[in-house]
């Protein structure tokens, strides 16, 4: 544990894999930057591996004032043990009030063993974090410009905000996709700070004999638009009327998980809990029931459209726009109400780009 | 020969079958309406736990920590094929985060000392996966998340797949590991007609001394029990060395500030006939505020 340090740097963990950084740490630095402009202070990435100095510029022009790079060839593929050394290293020698992990599994496999290491305290899974205040009840101290960590519990069904007051620094994990990417700004300017591993004579505890790793073959994340289909639609055949309403909105067709446990689609296409988390501006629900975990993974859609022919389904709680009836009924006429619809108004700008 | 194995398992509230009459009209869960189960990815460990007794020898040993009626899931895991079970409880283990709570269950699995320890990967109410990770950085155990199979085990050192969210790595460690297991590593053995008979007489000392009649003596029917294999051992913070400072509230360095239920309420909610017409007025709806077209 660190003392309280309100001067303290927001920092965040830069994951990277053979070189390449994922959208986490991008996401994880708006956030940071958000925070760290509350607090008055900077924001610092802490980059470990072997040979990922130049992946410096992409988190400076995301949002870093600082990089602090590790790197060994210890650091090379990921273990607990040399990376929770050398983070503590370098929690310890430049005493952040708050450090960042994303909730993928390498990030909750890391960061409680920080925490652990640091006696600090430690939030799963946060869904959004912010600046605010805090009373203790049992005694009344009041503690200022604390972080608010907002995550998820109970399965999905509270939402609980938690804070760390004393036993800094603060650390929580965020899940993927929730906090929204800024923009590259090639112009921002930071400093790269070069930092010794220390990690001569670490026995490293893993022989790791194998990898593999699947491309993702489809990109949830970046669509503008999701067509999800689920139990409802009955059969793999009939998951065709969803890839066909997909493609007339120009979007990705996903599966709920009972959809993908019935072979309807792959798995990359799952939306939830245990899928992908997705927030684009449509999303449309069909024959879905709304499960909390699959609530999980699209709450935050800016439009959401539910199509179940049950009235009580709990998906109509969180939809903007509901339709009771059939989905064999209703999909069809609406994409013909989209193809009438929308051609009325493309033809107009570029006629070549007609939908469907 | 043989290895000793320590599962560590969680009874919790089944979230799954959250209704509205399980909220509180504070907004906080009310524990009591909920059916308390066994933690789903813990029975994956246990089943992990009883292959590899099963092949090589040993004995597994089931711990938890929580209030006395946890014993409902030491005896299910008797049922299923563990040898012993261990209860931690303690009213000043309460209020624990996760920081306390694998602190607490650290300083028992030292004292079971184990040469391979399982957690689930993850209890489906507090929902962190933190615990196993930090029990391991406590008992400096070579932690090996995300266990999908265990591939080989011999000479101490055992061999595993793990999966690691887009795709998998095989690994090697020498033992003493910790690690997590996944729901999809194995399929949970039921409970076995035989053991049940055996096992359902199964009792820590404080459930018998709220079943039997007062004045019964409890350490002798304690001692009988044992003596059959029958005995949950049942142990206090003071059993396990525990440092107080380190567990429950002034263990926990996280406070809850708020806790709000899910309030299911999209805010304005347009509902359209499903027919040509609600089609067509809910496209119009869609287009005029530049969601697509
Ligand atoms: C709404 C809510 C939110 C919370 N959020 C946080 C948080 O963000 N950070 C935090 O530090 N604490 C948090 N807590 C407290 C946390 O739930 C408790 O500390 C709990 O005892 C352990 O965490 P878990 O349930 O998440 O277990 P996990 O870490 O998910 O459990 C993983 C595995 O550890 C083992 N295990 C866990 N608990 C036990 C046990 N009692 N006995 C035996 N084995 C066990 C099991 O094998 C289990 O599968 C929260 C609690 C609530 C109610
Ligand atoms: C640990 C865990 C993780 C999970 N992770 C995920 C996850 O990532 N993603 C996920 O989606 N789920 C997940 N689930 C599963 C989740 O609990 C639900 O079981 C699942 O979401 C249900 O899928 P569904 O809505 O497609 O099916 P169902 O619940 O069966 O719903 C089908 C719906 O279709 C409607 N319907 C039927 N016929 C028609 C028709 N002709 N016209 C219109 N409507 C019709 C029905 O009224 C019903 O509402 C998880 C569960 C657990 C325990």
């Amino acid at each position: 544990m660190i003392q309280v340090n309100k001067q303290g740097d927001v920092w965040i963990f830069a994951e990277q894999e053979e070189g390449k950084l994922s959208d986490v740490p991008l996401e994880l630095l708006s956030k940071a930057r958000e925070l760290a402009d509350a607090l008055g202070v900077s924001v610092g990435a802490m980059l470990l591996g072997q040979g990922v100095k130049d992946l410096a510029d992409t988190l400076i022009a995301h949002g870093a004032d600082k990089v602090y790079i590790v790197e060994d060839e210890k650091l090379k593929a990921y273990q607990t043990t040399p990376y929770t050394a050398a983070i503590q290293t370098l929690i310890e020698d430049h005493q952040p009030q708050i450090c960042l992990f994303g909730a993928t599994p390498l990030g909750r496999d890391l960061a409680p063993t920080v925490a652990s290491r640091m006696k600090c305290g430690l939030t799963a899974d946060c869904t959004d974090l912010q600046i605010g205040t805090h009373e203790e009840k049992k005694d009344g101290t009041v503690y200022e410009n604390l972080m608010y960590q907002i995550r998820p519990a109970f399965g999905g069904n509270i939402i609980a905000t938690i804070v760390n007051p004393e036993r800094w620094p603060q650390m929580a994990t965020v899940r993927e996709g929730v906090m929204p990417m800024s923009e590259a700004d090639s112009s921002r300017s930071g400093k790269v700070i070069a930092c010794q591993a220390g990690l001569n004579g670490f026995p490293l505890p893993l022989t790791i004999h194998a990898r593999h790793r699947e491309e993702r073959k489809v990109n949830l994340k970046a669509s503008r638009i999701i067509v999800c289909g689920g139990a409802g639609v009955g059969s793999k055949e009939n998951f065709k009327v969803i890839w066909d309403l997909a493609h007339c909105l120009g979007g990705q067709a996903a599966g709920s998980r009972a959809a993908v446990d019935l072979g309807f689609i792959d798995h990359d296409h799952q939306v939830g809990q245990t899928g992908t988390t997705v927030r684009p501006a449509l999303y449309v629900a069909v024959g879905i029931s709304g499960a909390v975990q699959h609530r999980a993974g699209m709450q935050e859609s800016a439009k959401i459209v539910a199509i179940n022919n049950d009235p009580d389904a709990d998906i109509f709680q969180v939809a903007h726009y509901g339709i009771v009836g059939d989905l064999n009924q209703v999909v069809p006429m609406l994409i013909k109400a989209i193809r009438g619809g929308m051609s009325v108004k493309t033809a107009h700008e570029t006629p070549e780009a007609t939908h469907g | 020969m043989g290895y000793n194995i320590v599962v560590c398992a969680k009874q919790v509230p089944d979230t799954k079958r959250i209704t509205g009459e399980a909220m509180k009209e504070d907004g906080t869960v009310n524990r009591a309406a909920l059916p308390a189960i066994y933690n789903p990815e813990d029975l994956n460990a246990l089943e992990t736990a009883l292959q590899i007794r099963d092949a090589h020898g040993g004995t597994v040993t089931v711990l938890t920590m929580g209030p006395p009626n946890a014993c409902v899931i030491l005896r299910d895991s008797m049922f299923r094929g563990a040898d012993r079970g261990v209860l931690v409880t303690d009213r000043r283990a309460a209020a624990s985060d996760t920081l306390a709570t694998s602190y607490i269950l650290s300083q028992a699995v030292r004292k079971l000392n184990p040469d391979i320890a399982l957690c689930g990967r993850q209890a489906i109410d507090g929902d962190t996966a933190q615990v196993g990770p930090q029990m391991a950085e406590k008992l400096d155990m070579t932690l090996v998340t995300y266990l999908e199979e265990l591939i080989d085990l011999k000479d101490r050192e055992i061999t595993v797949r793990r999966n690691v969210g887009n795709g998998w790595e095989e690994v090697t460690a020498q033992l003493p590991v910790l690690a997590t297991v996944m729901e999809t590593a194995n399929h949970p053995r039921p409970h076995a007609a035989k053991r049940i008979m055996k096992y359902k007489k199964a009792r820590s000392k404080l459930e018998m001394e709220k079943e039997l009649p007062e004045g019964a003596d409890i350490d002798a029917e304690a001692e009988t029990l044992a003596a059959k294999g029958l005995l949950i051992d049942q142990w206090t913070l003071d059993d396990i060395d525990a440092d107080l400072e380190w567990c429950g509230m002034s263990g926990s360095p996280t406070k809850v500030n708020r806790i709000q239920s899910i309030v299911l309420a999209g805010g304005e909610y347009h509902e359209f006939d499903p027919t040509e017409d609600g089609c067509e007025k809910l496209v119009h709806e869609l287009i005029s505020d530049h969601t697509i077209g």
